[in-house]
């Protein structure tokens, strides 16, 4: 299978659909000639034309309501924030509208958009281009939140997310932008709401999303040197959740490690936590579930405190240690 | 057919007949839901536009049935003016399984695609930008349809209003924007909450055309609104238009009226009734005579009381409703 890179992928998910689907359109700022601030739209302005490529204003609460009335009528939009810390401008659309129509409406409007945009640290953008406040969707009823790690899974969720008639929050990372997988050519649809186990393993799951999947991976290696087996679960998607494939594997393994770059104190860490906590699997564990989160500090920009405001690769190996020998 | 009263939309005189007996709808709609509300009827809290009748009606009756419109919380009128039946719209305010949206949005969430509502919106300024999309649905598919955004004089100080505006005029969409001006938003009066003295004046920062007109005459919101649509759907853009008016009763069901005075109230009332002036106007034009007017009203009156019986004899919605609707299949 050829590689390409998760940028690709999901530009490569966004063309489909718009080729296979004229109801498909994206609006965003700098998304036309510009190609987008991180170049996921980059060529589709030629091969779409601006009527479908919607370059708009630095406006992003009227981005995100246009969208909602786009979508109530007939069209499936797929807007772009450039930074999901932006969403602040856009959440009266997404929450108040977006996430609810449906409902108060007693189900006589359907509201299919798809929200894209890149989380995360890492790049020196500091506090107010590096959050990961995903757990602000996906504490509302009636969106879908969707974090892909992969190349491969950032193809097909989205394609799933575009098909899908509700509102979907699609959170890309920053730096997984650049990394490569194997990806098919052509469509492919993964599920909302399945987890993927990225590494089988005995000793510890390791539930971890976005970025912190590719992290637990690495650290999962390092602990395999030292005799420490560990199965990293991906949820892939936080709304609808696939809580059975989580506390599956804790039964398994009997010990939890839940890692997320979003900061800990009511993030989503902790409903992963709770999940194992509430569930069967409870009974299974031989040590306090772990949470590794982010500080709950805003993101600084010197790269140093940036590193240690959220987990990296040596946090997961030491917590891992610490779990089996507190035994 | 006969057009006593010259108007741009070229209706006769038995289509003015149809928008005086809407008007008399909207009053007694809301007079009743007043009472309702006085007796403990119905809960919740509610937003009455009894004063306020010729702007939905004039407005409403110059859209096709295809064109879309966006509701506010004070939105009932609007949605009568649309094509909604009463019936359901009370069993909505009463928490009914056959209310327009099954009684779970209530009296600020009516709703009903069917006839071109896209709903009643309680955020503040909130249909704005929902309004741009649903234009914009039209222009891509080029589909003909103008939509009406309603919204009041205290919503334009958000900022909804300045960017979906911009995105509006910047692509040309099939957008009116009709803003109720009555004056207060809650408490705030107009003069209190921006320094322009004309609403419509913020349409320059958009370089589309901005009006004020008499939002109690009836026959001025059909002229404005008529040129304003027409001029949407030949893909000229969006129109801001200010129609001046006054909410007889409070904001809300709990409100004092600390901020105006009895002798203003008063003035709107006697001299501004938008229903009153109207119906002198079609008497005299030769439309029809007191007891034509009467009897329109009563048979107004009747259909209120009918939806009222609707609304009471109406099943009480579902407990298994709480978790339907949150996510479309």
């Amino acid at each position: 299978m050829r590689e390409i890179t998760y940028l690709e992928a999901v530009r490569e998910a966004l063309s489909e659909q718009m080729r296979e689907n004229p109801d498909v359109f994206l609006m965003g700022e700098d998304i036309g000639v510009y190609g987008g601030a991180f170049g996921v739209t980059r060529g589709m302005i030629e091969e779409f034309g601006p009527e479908r490529i919607r370059n708009t204003p630095i406006s992003e609460a009227a981005i995100s309501g246009t969208a909602v009335g786009a979508a109530m009528t007939g069209m499936r939009p797929v807007f772009e924030l450039q930074f999901s810390d932006f969403i602040t401008i856009a959440l009266d659309n997404i929450i108040n509208q977006a996430a609810k129509i449906r409902y108060m409406y007693g189900g006589k409007a359907k509201v299919p958009l798809v929200m894209r945009t890149p989380g995360g640290s890492g790049t020196g953008a500091a506090a107010q281009h590096s959050q990961s406040l995903e757990n602000l969707t996906a504490h509302i009823p009636g969106l879908k939140v969707v974090q892909p790690a992969t190349a491969y899974d950032a193809k097909g969720l989205l394609h799933a997310a575009i098909e899908d008639d509700n509102p979907v929050m699609f959170y890309e990372h920053k730096l997984c932008y650049k990394t490569k997988g194997d990806v098919p050519e052509g469509k492919y649809v993964i599920p909302l709401g399945v987890a993927d186990i990225k590494r089988e393993g005995t000793d510890i799951t390791v539930v971890a999303t976005g970025i912190m999947v590719h992290r637990a991976l690495e650290a999962a290696g390092i602990l395999a040197e030292k005799g420490i087996s560990i199965e990293v679960v991906d949820p892939r998607t936080l709304v609808p959740l696939d809580k059975e494939t989580i506390v599956q594997s804790v039964m398994k393994t009997g010990r939890a490690i839940v890692v997320t770059e979003a900061v800990k104190r009511s993030g989503f860490s902790a409903e992963l936590a709770a999940v194992i906590a509430e569930s069967e699997s409870f009974d299974f564990l031989d040590h306090p579930i772990v949470r590794l989160a982010g500080k709950e500090v805003p993101i600084p920009y010197q790269p140093e405190l940036e590193k240690r405001a959220v987990p990296q690769v040596e946090d997961i190996v030491a917590a891992a240690e610490e779990v089996m020998h507190n035994v | 057919m006969s057009m006593s009263i010259p108007n741009k939309a070229q209706f006769d005189d038995e289509k003015l007949k149809e928008i005086y007996r809407t008007m008399w709808k909207i009053r007694f709609f809301d007079e009743k839901v007043d009472q309702f509300f006085a007796r403990g009827m119905i809960h919740g809290t509610t937003h009455l536009a009894v004063g306020q009748e010729a702007t939905a009606a004039g407005s409403g009756a110059v859209l096709k049935k295809t064109d879309w419109i966006t509701a506010t919380h004070r939105g009932h009128g609007q949605t009568i003016a649309k094509g909604t039946d009463v019936k359901p719209m009370m069993a909505e305010l009463f928490g009914r399984q056959t209310g327009t949206n099954k009684g779970k949005g209530g009296s600020m969430h009516i709703a009903e695609l069917e006839v071109g509502n896209l709903g009643a919106n309680a955020i503040v300024g909130g249909g704005y930008a929902i309004a741009a999309g649903a234009a914009l649905t039209s222009k891509m598919k080029k589909e003909g349809k103008v939509v009406l955004c309603y919204a009041g004089d205290g919503s334009t100080n958000e900022g909804s209003f300045h960017e979906a505006l911009n995105l509006a005029s910047i692509w040309d969409l099939p957008v009116v924007y009709f803003i109720e001006n009555n004056l207060y938003g809650m408490s705030g009066s107009q003069k209190e909450m921006m320094r322009v003295d004309r609403i419509s004046k913020r349409a320059g920062s958009y370089g589309i055309p901005g009006i004020t007109i008499n939002g109690n005459d009836v026959f001025e919101v059909m002229d404005a609104t008529y040129e304003a649509v027409e001029r949407a759907r030949r893909g000229e853009g969006p129109t801001l238009i200010e129609a001046l008016t006054y909410r007889w009763k409070g904001h809300s069901k709990s409100d004092a009226k600390k901020y105006r005075t009895k002798e203003e109230e008063q003035e709107w009332r006697s001299q501004r009734d938008p229903i009153k002036l109207a119906q002198e106007r079609m008497i005299e034009a030769g439309i029809f005579t007191q007891e034509e007017a009467d009897a329109i009203r009563d048979h107004a009156y009747q259909e209120i009381e009918e939806a009222v019986q609707f609304a009471e004899e109406s099943p009480i919605t579902e407990p298994s409703e709480l978790y339907t609707d949150v996510y479309a299949e």
